[in-house]
């Protein structure tokens, strides 16, 4: 009955001289779907690269099929072993029959390629996950759901006995998900072996048959995925009862600071009003794509609106640019931390007074004010940096946060909007940041609070607008700020507005 | 709370070993310096001769100001080919200027600052395009640079322009407490950069930018009026070396004045350590680059190399130095 595809013994996996995973003794069926949950940094990537050939383990043995494998990517591809990543390895410009042959065409005699039998052989592929994509469409024009039944495909034409799925629901929408799914349970029912990583417990209950956690390293447990509740999973992964990790609600004041009527953006947002309180954590919850970014970029003048007015505590204000919010008291924390938060290639110090330069320059700027700026923020939100000239590169993504809070801070705001702020930190920095916006709103500024992670908009916030393709889908408060009544908003199953 | 201890450990090792990379980056150029240096004396008695010293210096002195401009476009991300022939048309206009005005002492100081006004305008012609079409800067500037060049042929009428002032040459050729004059405005533009690179807000601005734009956005700066500034400025140290470059000969060739000093002045900045990507960068090290360049042609010189083969050694000399300073970066 029980049919072993991999087995691993003592596991180990160190990087310059630390731990990642240790001691991993695993078991994985052919034909089941392997959940593996865990924080950042529990180890996860680390285990599936070391499955797929990326990395060489430091200790331990791997089996494949019984038998003793020293695994690189190309003898891990032949054994059939495949890695669905949660960046696709697409070529955008190419059909999509040419990227699931890429690298293994098929020629005719002569050299040339054999298009003709690619086409069918492509069409034959994705006809049996039943995937409506046509062959001869431009990779492109595909929506996101597409090019993962693309990769899929791929990786079936491999023959593949072991495919690793990491974090493929993150880019979809809710029938795509399903979709996924089914697929998932036919290629389980033609023998394939899925090892399925997310951080979505529902998703990983409803999926899988066994479910793996990992912390810090460490084989944490294995149950059947019918044995297990997601608030189980959830306090293994963390190591303590999750209740803690929010602090309590500040109660905020009635006073509206800023008030937002009608902004519009064609294509992107649609008549969004909303108001602000002073004290107030304003959350703002809906699917990837719903425009709550846009709505940010928006507000602080990077995206040009075409009707709309902003009022701050009363006057109407003109923001054109980012310049124009920081005069304003506006602060944004980006969702995109290394690509518009922070520069990795500048110091602490240089990060953090980057928007605030005006205050320590009259004609030279005072590198001592600014130093002991950045030391004071370094000591207050316990910023671990070797020095305070250290390139921000070489801290870890919590701190780099830590960095861009401080940033967004010294320009002294009134008001401060967080997009995704907790995004790959782990969750020792996610309670920092917590515990942050805490102090701010108790300090009487208010808070506005986009993240895609529902239960934190639950914990955090006083208030929740659901939006949904660029429209207000709900304005919640008190009691009904929970998971379904957010969910049915956003994916559109409810509207309106409860109160 | 182990792997608290653990990540601490390894920031702590990663730290060091950037540190490591920055010292590299900040010396390797200047250790070049001293060990071409040190053979050239070995290779050649003439070399340390006081005349040969002052005469490298002066030679690299007119890319070398350009190159001082040209660290500030290169570090906010973009590039400048027009400077050289940038330099024949200020340079000519400014000879035009001086005979007009009739080529006294006053007259030398309004066509110093004209040529300055008029490099910058050129410059920001650049930066206009550049930054409002948003065309590469590699492109607009390819493109000016013949259009230049074209102009000061046409005005020329593929002649030369000729100063009338017998004034003029004391500025290019005249000497200050030992050193050539337009050593000094080298030196003195170095001091100046160097400054406004590392403390001042559009310093720091300017690395910004180059390092990535987007974040600079977010973070309230004004990233085109940045980069616009940057093309004034080289436009206007082109602005300088033309008048030095022209009062020494008091004249402009037309055809062959600033022919190639772009790759010089480029590869003054690359050498000296500036990272072609942008972000971050060094006016010492451009001084250096500029240094090292002169020191390469002096010796090729001296040891009677063909000077068709020069380029060779100076294009060798070019790669190598963005080579090492790649190998530096491999580590990590």
């Amino acid at each position: 009955m029980s049919d072993i595809l991999v087995r691993t013994a003592h596991l180990a996996k160190e990087f310059t001289g630390v731990r990642v995973l240790n001691d991993i003794n695993i078991e994985i069926e052919r034909g089941e779907v392997f959940g593996i949950i865990g924080e950042n940094g529990a180890g996860k990537s680390t285990l599936i690269k070391l499955l797929n050939g990326t990395h060489f383990p430091t200790e331990g043995e791997i089996f494949f099929e019984g038998e003793k494998v020293h695994l690189n990517t190309p003898v891990a591809k032949n054994l059939g072993i495949s890695t669905i990543p949660q960046e696709f390895n697409l070529v955008k410009d190419l059909n999509v029959y040419e990227n699931i042959f890429l690298g293994r065409e098929y020629r005719r005699r002569g050299g040339l390629l054999d298009h003709r039998h690619m086409k069918q052989r492509a069409r034959e592929l994705l006809h049996s996950l039943q995937a409506e994509v046509s062959p001869t469409m431009k990779i492109e024009m595909c929506s996101v759901a597409e090019k993962q039944m693309v990769e899929i495909a791929k990786a079936v034409a491999y023959n593949s006995k072991l495919l690793i799925m990491d974090e493929p629901t993150t880019v979809l929408t809710p029938i795509e998900i399903g979709i996924l799914f089914d697929l998932i349970h036919r290629l389980r029912e033609k023998g394939v072996t899925i090892i399925y990583i997310s951080h979505k417990l529902k998703e990983v209950r409803q999926v899988c048959d066994r479910v793996m956690v990992l912390r810090d390293g460490e084989f944490i447990s294995l149950d059947r995925a019918s044995d297990i509740v997601e608030h189980e999973m959830a306090n293994k992964m963390v190591g303590r009862e999750l209740e803690q990790i929010f602090p309590p609600k500040p109660t905020p004041s009635d006073d509206v600071v800023m008030r937002v009527e009608n902004l519009s953006v064609p294509g992107l947002l649609h008549n969004i009003s909303f108001d602000l309180r002073k004290g107030e954590i304003l959350g703002f919850a809906g699917l990837g794509g719903s425009g709550r970014t846009e709505l940010a970029e928006t507000i602080i003048g990077i995206r040009k609106k075409s009707a709309g007015t902003i009022f701050i505590k009363g006057k109407k204000r003109t923001i054109k640019s980012p310049s124009d919010a920081i005069a304003n008291h506006i602060a944004y924390l980006p969702e995109d931390r290394q690509g518009t938060g922070v520069l990795v290639d500048f110091s602490v110090t240089n990060n953090v007074t980057l928007g605030s330069l005006k205050k320590y320059a009259h004609i030279l700027i005072n590198h001592r004010k600014e130093t002991a700026q950045a030391r004071k923020y370094v000591k207050e939100f316990d910023i671990r940096t070797p020095s305070l000239k250290t390139k921000l590169r070489f801290l870890s993504g919590g701190n780099q946060q830590k960095v861009s809070l401080a940033k967004s801070l010294d320009s002294r705001p009134e008001i401060f909007i967080f997009d995704e702020p907790t995004r790959g930190i782990d969750i020792n920095a996610k309670m920092h940041i917590f515990s942050f916006v805490h102090d701010l709103v108790e300090s009487g500024i208010s808070c506005i609070f986009i993240s895609s992670e529902l239960e934190e908009v639950i914990g955090v916030c006083n208030r929740v607008i659901v939006m949904r393709e660029g429209h207000v889908a709900g304005d919640l408060i008190g009691s009904d700020i929970n998971e379904e009544e957010i969910m049915q908003r956003a994916t559109g199953v409810k509207q309106g507005v409860a109160v | 709370m182990n792997h608290k201890k653990l990540n601490a450990a390894e920031v702590g090792a990663k730290g060091l070993a950037g540190l490591k990379k920055i010292e590299m980056d900040k010396f390797g150029p200047f250790l070049a310096l001293l060990v071409l240096f040190a053979v050239s004396a070995l290779a050649s008695p003439y070399f340390l001769r006081l005349r040969n010293l002052t005469n490298i210096l002066r030679q690299v002195s007119y890319t070398g100001i350009i190159g001082l401009g040209m660290t500030f476009v290169i570090i906010s991300g973009g590039i400048d080919l027009s400077v050289g022939s940038m330099l024949a048309l200020v340079g000519g206009i400014g000879i035009l200027l001086l005979n007009y005005l009739g080529g006294g002492a006053g007259a030398i100081i309004a066509v110093f600052f004209g040529a300055v006004v008029v490099g910058a305008v050129a410059g920001a012609t650049n930066g206009f395009a550049i930054t409002k079409g948003r065309v590469a800067p590699f492109i607009v500037t390819l493109g000016t640079m013949s259009i230049f060049r074209s102009l000061t042929l046409f005005i020329s009428n593929a002649g030369e322009f000729r100063s009338h002032s017998s004034l003029y040459p004391s500025v290019g050729m005249g000497y200050f407490l030992g050193l050539p004059n337009p050593v000094w405005i080298f030196l003195f533009l170095t001091a100046l950069f160097h400054l406004v690179l590392y403390h001042t807000r559009f310093g720091r601005y300017v690395c910004a930018v180059g390092s990535n734009e987007r974040v600079a956005v977010y973070a309230a700066i004004k990233s085109t009026w940045i980069k616009f500034y940057t093309y004034v400025i080289v436009g206007a140290t082109v602005g300088i070396s033309a008048v030095l470059l022209s009062s020494r000969l008091n004249s402009i060739s037309s055809t062959n004045a600033g022919a190639g000093y772009e790759l010089d002045a480029i590869a003054a900045v690359i050498i000296g350590g500036t990272s072609l990507s942008g972000g971050s960068g060094s006016i010492i090290g451009t001084l250096i680059g500029a240094l090292i360049l002169g020191i390469v042609n002096n010796m090729l010189n001296m040891l009677g190399v063909s000077p068709y083969l020069q380029g060779t050694v100076k294009g060798i000399v070019i790669i190598g130095a963005v080579l090492i300073q790649r190998k530096g970066k491999r580590l990590f």
